[in-house]
C-alpha cells in the first residue's frame, strides 16, 4: 500500500497548496471560486467537466495566470511572484497541438530543453533519453508532421520530462487517443509518478480514467472544489462485488436480499458491497442453491464518480 | 545509436543535478536558434532557398558595382545608397524571415510549450527581434563588406586609400544597421499579429506598400513643410531622412544624393525611434495577450 509508505513523508512536504483562490474575467466570468485545496507530492488527479476551471488553475499554477484574489503555493514557491523559480522545476503538456509540423522530434525537445536551461550537449542527450522513456526512441528524427495522435502526445510528454522536472502538470494528456492508446499514456503516467520519482497532476474530464492511476484525487465543478482526498480514502469502505448470472437473475437478487445483503442491480448485474470474505460464501452459495450458470463474480471499486456526485439517500 | 546490435539495457530514469543555465544564456540560445532559423539552418532544404537567393543578389550586385569601380575608377554606389537600393529585397526578406520567425510558433501552438518555461515571455519577442534585426544588418553589412575588399584591394593609395575606405565603411554600416532596426521592427509586430504566414508575408510588404504612394503625393503639396515632411509617411524614406540628418555627407561621399527633408532632420530621428518604440512596445504587448490564453 503506497499510501500508508509515504503518509509520514508527506506529512511535511506539500506539493501544491491553494488558499480562497479566486480567479474572474472581466469581473463577469468566474472559473475559480474560493478555491483551498492542499495536495501531498503523488500522482494527482484534477477532474471536472470541460470549463470547470481546471486549465485556469493549471495556468494560475505555472504563474501565466494571476489569481484575481487568494493565495497559491507550488512546491513551496510562490508563482505570482516568482514564476520563474516555478517553471523551472515543472513541466507542463498542455492540452492542445503544440508541436511545429516540419521539425523532428529530436530537435524540437532539444531546443525545449535549451529553453529551460539546458547547456547544449545536456540539452541533446536528455531529449534523446526523454523520447526514448515515451518510447519514441526509433521515430525521433522523424518530422513531427507525420506523426500519429498517440506519438504527438508523446512528445509533448518527452518535452514536459526533459529538462527533470518535481513536477509534471497534464493537461487532458488523453486526449484523442483510441482505448489502446489511453491506456498505454495513462500507464506511462503512472510509471513517471512511481518510478521516476517526479510528481504529476493529471488533469481529466473522465474521472473512470484518471482513478486508476491516481493517489489522490481533486474535484471541481463551475470552479468549486467537490471534494480532494486520497483515493484510498474515497473506496476503502466502497468496494462492492458485481454478480453476472446469465439467468435467474431476478430470483437471486431476492434470495440476496432474503439474506439481508443490500443487493443493487445495474443492467446485468447485481451489485453488492463487499463487508467481508464472508460476503463471497454467502454469494456463492446463494447462486449454488439455485443452481444458475453463473457468469462473472468480481470485486469492483465503487466508481469514484459516485463519490462526487450529489449525495443521495440511498447512499450508504 | 539506433543501429547498435548489443542488448539495450534500460537504465531507468536519471535525475539532472547538472548546471541549468541563467536567462541571459537562455536568450542567447533562442537568439542564435532565430538567426538560424531566419537563413534556414537546420530546417528543410526548401527553407534554404529564398534566403540564400536574396543573399546571393545582393553579394552579386555588391561584386558588381565593385568590378565596375575598379575598372571606372569611380564610385558607383556608396555604401549608403547601396543599402538604399536593396531596400525591396530587404522588404521582401523581411516578409519571408518574420513570419518564420513568429507567425509559424503561432500557429502551430508552441507557444504554450515555451511560456511555460523560466524565460519570461518579453524574451521571446525580443530574442526574435534581436534575430530579425541581426539577419538584416548581416544581409546589408555582408555585402557592404564584399564592396569594401573590393574597394581596400583595388585602391591604388596604399594603406591611405584604406583607411579612407574603412571610414566611409563605417557609416554605411550603421545605416544598415538603421534599416534593419526599422524594418525589423515593423516585420516582426505585424507577423506577430497572424499564425498565417502568407497573411503574415502580405501585410508586411503592404505596409511598405502602400506607405510609399503616400510619400509620392505628400511631396508634390504646393507646400515647403509639407514636402520635406513628406518622407516620414513611409518607413524606407524615413530611414533616409534620418541617415541624410545624421551621416549626411559621409552617406553620399561628396555625391548628389540624401532626400531633401530640410530641417527637420532631428524630426525624422525622434520619429523613427518613436516607431521603433512603439512597435515593440505593441510586440510585447502582444506577447502578453498571447500567454495568458
Amino acid at each position: 500500500m503506497p499510501g500508508a509508505a509515504c503518509a509520514s513523508y508527506s506529512d511535511s512536504v506539500t506539493l501544491l497548496a491553494t488558499e480562497s483562490l479566486t480567479k474572474t474575467y472581466g469581473g463577469r466570468v468566474t472559473a475559480l471560486a474560493d478555491l483551498t485545496v492542499s495536495v501531498e507530492p503523488g500522482i494527482i488527479g484534477l477532474v471536472g467537466a470541460n470549463g470547470a476551471g481546471k486549465s485556469t488553475l493549471i495556468k494560475i499554477l505555472l504563474g501565466l495566470l494571476p489569481p484575481t484574489s487568494g493565495r497559491v503555493q507550488v512546491l513551496g514557491l510562490d508563482p505570482t511572484t516568482d514564476p520563474a523559480a516555478v517553471r523551472a522545476r515543472v513541466g507542463y503538456m498542455p492540452e492542445h497541438d503544440a508541436l511545429p509540423p516540419d521539425l523532428s522530434a529530436a530537435e524540437l525537445v532539444t531546443h525545449l530543453g535549451r529553453m529551460s536551461g539546458l547547456p547544449r550537449t545536456v540539452a541533446r542527450e536528455r531529449a534523446s533519453e526523454a523520447l526514448r522513456h515515451v518510447g519514441l526512441h526509433e521515430e525521433r528524427h522523424r518530422a513531427v508532421g507525420g506523426y500519429s495522435t498517440g506519438m504527438k502526445q508523446r512528445v509533448k510528454l518527452a518535452q514536459a520530462l526533459v529538462h527533470d522536472p518535481d513536477l509534471l502538470l497534464l493537461d487532458e494528456p488523453t486526449n484523442g487517443l483510441d482505448p489502446a492508446g489511453r491506456d498505454a499514456m495513462l500507464a506511462l503516467v503512472h510509471r513517471i509518478g512511481t518510478e521516476f520519482g517526479i510528481s504529476v497532476v493529471v488533469c481529466s474530464h473522465l474521472l473512470g480514467e484518471v482513478e486508476r492511476i491516481c493517489d489522490t484525487l481533486i474535484a471541481i465543478d463551475g470552479g468549486r472544489l467537490l471534494r480532494a482526498d486520497r483515493v484510498a480514502a474515497m473506496t476503502t469502505a466502497t468496494d462492492v462485488l458485481a454478480v453476472e448470472v446469465s439467468e435467474g437473475t431476478e430470483e437471486l437478487a431476492a434470495r440476496l436480499a432474503a439474506l439481508d445483503l443490500p443487493v443493487s442491480r445495474d443492467g446485468r448485474l447485481l451489485l453488492v458491497p463487499l463487508a467481508d470474505d464472508h460476503t463471497y460464501d454467502l454469494i456463492l452459495g446463494a447462486v449454488a442453491e439455485l443452481d444458475l450458470p453463473l457468469h462473472r463474480l468480481d470485486q469492483r471499486r465503487h466508481r469514484v464518480a459516485e463519490l462526487f456526485a450529489p449525495r443521495e439517500p440511498s447512499h450508504v | 545509436m539506433s543501429e547498435a546490435t548489443g542488448v539495450i539495457h534500460d537504465i531507468g530514469y536519471q535525475r539532472y543535478t547538472g548546471p541549468r543555465l541563467a536567462r541571459r544564456q537562455v536568450f542567447g540560445a533562442l537568439y542564435g536558434h532565430g538567426v538560424r532559423t531566419v537563413f534556414g539552418f537546420g530546417r528543410s532544404a526548401k527553407a534554404k532557398i529564398f534566403p540564400w537567393l536574396v543573399v546571393a543578389v545582393v553579394t552579386v550586385v555588391a561584386a558588381g558595382v565593385t568590378a565596375v569601380r575598379s575598372q571606372i575608377g569611380e564610385v558607383v554606389l556608396t555604401y549608403a545608397q547601396f543599402a538604399d537600393a536593396m531596400s525591396w529585397l530587404v522588404i521582401f526578406f523581411a516578409a519571408v524571415a518574420a513570419p518564420e520567425l513568429v507567425s509559424r510558433d503561432l500557429r502551430s501552438g508552441v507557444l504554450p510549450l515555451y511560456f511555460s518555461r523560466p524565460l519570461p515571455r518579453g524574451d521571446y519577442a525580443l530574442a526574435k527581434l534581436l534575430a530579425l534585426v541581426t539577419s538584416l544588418w548581416l544581409l546589408l553589412g555582408g555585402p557592404q563588406l564584399v564592396m569594401f575588399l573590393g574597394a581596400a584591394f583595388t585602391t591604388d593609395r596604399g594603406l591611405r586609400g584604406v583607411w579612407d575606405e574603412l571610414l566611409d565603411l563605417l557609416p554605411g554600416l550603421l545605416y544598415a544597421g538603421l534599416w534593419a532596426v526599422v524594418f525589423a521592427s515593423i516585420a516582426l509586430l505585424v507577423a506577430s499579429l497572424t499564425g498565417k504566414r502568407a497573411f503574415a508575408a502580405g501585410g508586411i510588404v503592404a505596409v511598405f506598400l502602400m506607405t510609399t504612394p503616400v510619400v509620392g503625393v505628400l511631396s508634390i503639396l504646393p507646400s515647403r513643410t509639407v514636402n520635406e515632411l513628406a518622407f516620414l509617411a513611409a518607413p524606407s524614406s524615413l530611414v533616409s531622412g534620418v541617415g541624410t540628418w545624421a551621416l549626411g555627407d559621409r552617406l553620399t561621399q561628396g555625391q548628389e544624393g540624401g532626400i531633401p527633408i530640410g530641417d527637420f532632420g532631428p524630426v525624422y530621428a525622434v520619429v523613427a525611434v518613436l516607431l521603433v518604440a512603439a512597435c515593440v512596445s505593441l510586440l510585447l504587448l502582444r506577447y502578453r495577450k498571447v500567454a495568458a490564453r
